[in-house]
């Protein structure tokens, strides 16, 4: 029955790829204490291995930062990216040492794991509305309530009344927008919907947000590659990308409009300020007594500041002390140490934007003092 | 001269092998139902009647993916089972003698090219030209027929359709060839011999005699159709309704799970994407068995008698 095994191994093949991932994780564990006893790498102590898994948007930057890591230290750090469902489900079926994710865990999802699980913001993401108006010669301005309602459907071209408002010194051409979202499961989906949720009544209690949302209008293009192919070769048509992507590729960005009220571009520093003011503005959240300060499940999405971009998000670790033990969690805080303080500048090499460095010293610090108060206190 | 216990011994050796291959299958089925009870059990009537599929909301209907999956595999057999059929008897019967086996080999690289190659190939290169000269060339006869109403966008049912066609051409055209070929020489010989031209040699005595083996090269394709995902997930438009005209966006059950399981964390989502799995074996194990009660229904027929 060949046809039969041919649709079979299909279906089967994330399955089977969770399962060799659990065998990798495994393995790894055995590896490195036969590593051990035979040989010492540093003087200073024996080889460490710890394996990840989880968001494909920080690969980039983690496999950079886990190379460079292991030149200096003998800790090999070993990260499958597999999605941040992937990683969520990893950490809590206690198969990885930490996991990674653009979406932070739902209150029901922590409750349900069993233990603490901690948040560590490592690098700030942002959203991108790309689109394509041959003759455009000045970059769009668009509004929140405008955006949500494009997504909508309700605004249906381009030459709607409210758009020609927010671009006064430009001719709108009279065409059909045709929106393109993302079809797989997204964290910069969940990004997109957190804030259009934000902003937007009707697409709160409509759409509503997620990595996978029922897209009222449009057509789903795959990857970040498949919404940028499908908007390039189409005139009239808008979507979202994340903005590492639409930088990289020169694609033309629509300015937003923030709560303060002005058009900003997705720029590295307009998005680092959309971090800064979120956190300025909760003071409880640098907290350094783990006790009773809240978690750092923040969300940036229409950040106070004149100069914050609206669509920004966080990118996490997530880190379980309990089912890892106090050793591991020391050795992956002395990496989010070193990573966050002393080498933020590869991030920005690779096009995402660093924490800014207060709000970097502060997530560190708290991170130590939960870990040195030895209860992992709120997650 | 006979021993017994090597005959036991290889007799027991086959058994173990031809048991094992219904074991895994059942062991598959078991793993993917139990996986998707929690949806079956909450979801079950949405899943087999629902036109909505909306995760946050947590409402899984999965009619219009199986209907997208029907359409677009049935389509791409309609365009593909007459090319491939005509390549292989090309390559048996009628073209020139010399061209047979290169014929015959470039066909077959067919098989060998990656389904993301595909699938680029469908984004980069199909889509465009559909947008740009095939639809636009066609919606004028929207007006008469349905199946060709716009708008046009490009990625749509008939992109994925079209894709999968050449995908499948292939193993349909491969298998057709091997049956052919297996018809004895005499039956042709016998039929030149009272007079048939070429065309009747091929129409009277060869396609009939070869009739139960070309179903299963059909019903080989059609199982890769019904299962496969990049490709189609990429040109195919990706939206949850029920499309109207060929120029619609669809969605298949394969290109769902590819693009949503490596990111659903929640446990209703995952149970949901199982259930649609389970869904899509089910619906695979329906054609297999249909293209075996047609095999056994066509073989019954005498060889050599015409078709109808």
């Amino acid at each position: 029955m060949p046809r039969l095994s041919i649709s079979l191994s299909r279906i089967g093949l994330p399955a089977l790829v969770l399962a060799a991932l659990a065998m990798i994780a495994a393995c790894g564990d055995r590896r490195s204490s036969a590593v051990d006893s035979t040989t010492a790498l540093a003087p200073s102590g024996t080889r460490v291995d710890l394996t990840g898994a989880g968001a494909t948007f920080p690969y980039p930057l983690y496999s950079r930062w886990f190379n460079e890591y292991a030149t200096l230290t003998n800790v090999r750090i070993n990260y499958q990216s597999i999605g941040s469902g992937g990683g969520i489900r990893q950490v809590v079926a206690r198969t990885v040492d930490f996991g990674a994710t653009d979406v932070p865990m739902t209150d029901a999802e922590l409750a349900s794991a069993g233990m603490p699980v901690l948040h560590i913001p490592t690098v700030i993401g942002a959203v991108a509305i790309t689109y394509n108006l041959p003759g455009l010669s000045r970059p769009l301005n668009l509004s929140p309530d405008v955006i949500a309602d494009i997504f909508l459907g309700t605004i249906t071209r381009w030459s709607d009344a409210r758009i020609t408002a927010l671009n006064p010194n430009v001719t709108m051409p009279d065409t059909d927008i045709l929106v393109v979202h993302r079809a797989d499961g997204s964290g910069t989906s969940y990004i997109f919907s957190d804030f259009l949720t934000t902003v937007s009544p009707a697409w709160a209690a409509g759409p509503g947000r997620g990595k996978d949302v029922r897209w009222p209008v449009g057509i789903g293009g795959k990857g970040n590659e498949g919404v940028a192919g499908q908007v390039k070769q189409m005139p009239g048509a808008v979507g979202y990308l994340e903005v590492v992507y639409a930088r990289q590729n020169r694609l033309p960005v629509v300015h937003v409009r923030n709560a303060a009220g002005r058009f900003i571009s997705p720029m590295p520093f307009e998005i680092a300020s959309a971090a800064t003011a979120v956190l300025e503005a909760d003071r409880k959240l640098f907290a350094s007594d783990a006790k009773g300060a809240p978690d750092l499940r923040v969300s940036l999405v229409n950040a106070p500041g004149a100069q914050s971009y609206p669509i920004a998000s966080f990118t996490w670790m997530l880190v379980a002390p309990t089912a890892i033990g106090p050793q591991k969690s020391r050795q992956l805080a002395a990496f989010i140490r070193w990573a966050l303080l002393d080498n933020p500048d590869v991030a920005s090499t690779l096009g995402y934007v660093p924490l800014p460095s207060e709000a970097a010293t502060r997530i560190v610090d708290r991170l130590d003092a939960t870990l040195a108060a030895g209860r992992p206190g709120s997650p | 001269m006979q021993s017994p216990l090597g005959d036991r011994l290889y007799r027991t050796i086959t058994t173990v092998c031809a048991a094992a291959i219904p074991f895994v299958l059942v062991l598959l089925t078991a793993v993917v139902v139990r996986a998707a009870w929690p949806a079956l059990a909450l979801h079950a009537g949405d899943l087999a009647f629902g036109r909505t599929w909306d995760v946050p909301h947590e409402r899984f209907g999965a009619v219009p993916a199986v209907v997208g999956t029907l359409l677009s595999s049935l389509i791409a057999l309609a365009i593909a089972t007459p090319l491939a059929l005509g390549v292989a008897i090309f390559t048996v019967d009628i073209g020139p003698r010399r061209l047979h086996e290169p014929v015959a080999f470039l066909v077959n690289l067919l098989a060998a090219i990656p389904s993301v190659v595909y699938g680029l190939w469908g984004v980069f290169v199909l889509v465009p030209m559909l947008r740009n000269t095939i639809m636009p060339a066609l919606l004028p006869f929207g007006a008469v027929m349905p199946l060709f109403r716009g708008p046009a966008y490009g990625p749509s049912l008939l992109a994925a359709s079209l894709v999968l066609a050449i995908m499948i051409l292939p193993y349909i055209a491969s298998v057709s060839r091997e049956v052919l070929r297996a018809v004895p020489q005499t039956q042709r010989e016998a039929a030149l011999a009272l007079g048939a031209t070429r065309w009747e040699v091929v129409r009277d005595a060869v396609l009939p005699a070869a009739r139960s083996g070309l179903i299963g090269g059909v019903m080989l394709g059609l199982g890769r159709a019904l299962g496969e995902t990049l490709a189609v997930a990429m040109v195919i438009g990706n939206r949850h309704a029920i499309p109207d005209s060929l120029f619609d966006p669809a969605y298949t059950m394969a290109s769902l799970l590819a693009n949503e399981f490596a990111e659903a964390s929640s446990d209703a989502h995952l149970s949901a994407l199982m259930a649609v799995a389970a869904l899509l074996l089910l619906i695979t194990l329906l054609v297999n068995l249909l293209a075996r009660w047609l095999v056994q229904r066509v073989a019954t027929g005498l060889p050599g008698s015409r078709w109808t």
